[in-house]
């Protein structure tokens, strides 16, 4: 699993990559009431808003760790958004995007990751 | 985020030591959450909240003049206010507008003691103090913390300190002394729950609120929940619902309108306001139920069927006790009857919303039976 700066993972699976928000990023939003996950078919590139996450207080835009095409997304956020704080980097997944580029530069590992939020 | 340095309440320390998430508002370092806005808007409903609102502004205004010279700017009757009782008001400009909602009562004889919101509590006591004549004196009351205990199981918690408090009705307050100290405190709140506000002298605001925190009924409330507990109860927050250019008749506080005082017609703007109760604003607020989607928050557009604008969501979010989307915003009258299907654009998304009745949430204020 790979983080970006904007607190996004993702993970591949072959040329499938599986992204979604960080155990810190669900933590700072608190209760998450609403999530909005892109459509299969949708294109996205790496650091577009692609997907749209609500807690109580107030709505927060998700950005695309990877480019490529929306193959799905979590339909179970839209009755179950509370997945995305009880399961952030597993069943609280956004979307599965089909990306051409299985690179990971620009993203960091987990160490590197958490390495970054101390200097937060 | 801006780099202003934040004032604190002499809350600050107690607030870090519980875990709060700090945040700024109305120029105050104040918590916004302990254990999560949902888990504390429920308890709040269901047992006592406790809510650090030493943010707002507090001030006296006293001498003979005390009264007549702040009815000038408010539209309530305070002549006829009694002792122990006090009243929901507007400072209202020139203009009608509202530069701010109060609360203004007479917890002794000493003319009043008057509780204005955080953000515009600097503007209102210069605009007050400049603007009140004769021997009419303001004097805020920066030696003092605001605690506001709310819930069913508020008025229990609290007799256990004071029996006296048992017998307050709602909007009742008194000058007396709690926990070994000089206080002013009133039934009354933000939430739509009974409880009390209750003010203290900063020196004794955290042991009181570590007192009141060791009943195990009571829980630390941060700022998210006491905004999504107002929401629900209807109530409007001042600078988002309200502000210096809607009018008590748009803003739908016609209730604050002392039927004495629209006779004498003698407050700052009531010939406008005058103007609107007879002929009907151009604008009002409504409740909104929003019936699908995401939630509908300030700023969103509120269309009608045919998808024209008609006017914009003034606050909003999901309401934890209903579980489903509410609004509060401006449409004109004609769209303002309850039932009117209308629409509300997120993200530019129209979503089914209905005007609805506000509160949203039955009050639950203590009310005295009738002797």
């Amino acid at each position: 699993m790979h983080f970006s700066k904007d607190h996004e993972w993702v993970r591949f699976d072959g040329d499938v990559a599986t992204v979604g928000i960080s155990r810190h990023a669900a933590d700072a939003l608190g209760d998450v009431v609403f999530v909005e996950t892109p459509d299969a078919g949708k294109t996205v590139s790496k650091g577009d808003s692609f997907a749209v996450v609500e807690s109580v207080k107030a709505a927060s835009d998700v950005y695309a760790p990877v480019s490529g095409e929306v193959i799905e997304g979590n339909a179970v956020l839209a009755s179950a958004p509370e997945t995305v704080n009880a399961d952030p980097e597993g069943e609280g997944w956004f979307a599965k995007i089909k990306v051409s580029d299985t690179s990971t530069d620009g993203l960091m590992d987990r160490a590197a990751y958490d390495a970054f939020l101390a200097t937060l | 985020m801006t780099d202003e340095i934040l004032k604190t309440t002499p809350l600050n320390a107690a607030h870090r030591a519980l875990g709060a998430r700090m945040v700024g508002f109305g120029g105050y370092d104040m918590p916004v959450q302990y254990e999560g806005v949902l888990a504390e808007h429920r308890w709040t409903r269901e047992h006592a909240g406790l809510f650090d609102v030493s943010h707002m502004g507090q001030c006296r205004i006293t001498g003979e003049d005390a009264t007549a010279q702040f009815e000038r700017f408010v539209p309530g009757d305070y002549a006829v206010l009694k002792a122990g009782r006090q009243k929901y008001s507007l400072l209202l400009n020139a203009e009608g507008g509202i530069m701010d909602d109060l609360m203004a009562g007479r917890p002794d004889h000493d003319g009043l003691y008057v509780v204005v919101n955080a953000g515009n509590k600097d503007a209102d006591f210069a605009f007050l103090k400049a603007n009140l004549a004769g021997d009419a004196k303001l004097t805020v009351l920066s030696d003092r913390a605001l605690i506001a205990i709310q819930g069913p199981e508020a008025a229990e918690v609290m007799a256990a300190h004071e029996p006296v408090l048992a017998e307050f009705g709602f909007m009742d307050c008194a000058r007396l002394v709690l926990f070994g100290v000089d206080c002013f405190v009133s039934r009354s709140g933000y939430t739509g729950e009974d409880g009390y506000e209750i003010s203290v002298p900063n020196a004794d605001a955290e042991r009181i609120w570590n007192t009141l925190l060791k009943d195990a009924r009571v829980k630390p409330i941060g700022l998210g929940a006491r905004d999504s507990l107002r929401l629900e109860a209807g109530l409007p927050l001042h600078g988002h619902d309200i502000d210096p250019s809607t009018s008590p008749v748009e803003g739908a506080l016609t209730f604050a309108l002392s039927k004495s005082r629209k006779e004498r017609a003698d407050f700052n703007g009531a010939d406008r306001i005058l103007k609107e109760l007879a002929d009907g604003p151009s604008r009002v607020r409504v409740g909104l139920s929003v019936k699908e989607g995401a939630p509908a928050r300030e700023g969103a557009e509120i269309a009608d069927m045919d998808g024209t604008v008609i006017g914009n969501v003034t606050s909003g979010g999901p309401s934890p006790t209903l579980g489903r989307n509410i609004a509060m915003g401006y449409v004109p009258p004609e769209f303002a009857e309850l039932g009117t299907d209308l629409k509300v654009i997120v993200r530019g998304k129209p979503a089914a919303a209905e005007v609805v009745a506000m509160p949203f949430v039955a009050q639950r204020y203590y009310r005295k039976p009738k002797a």
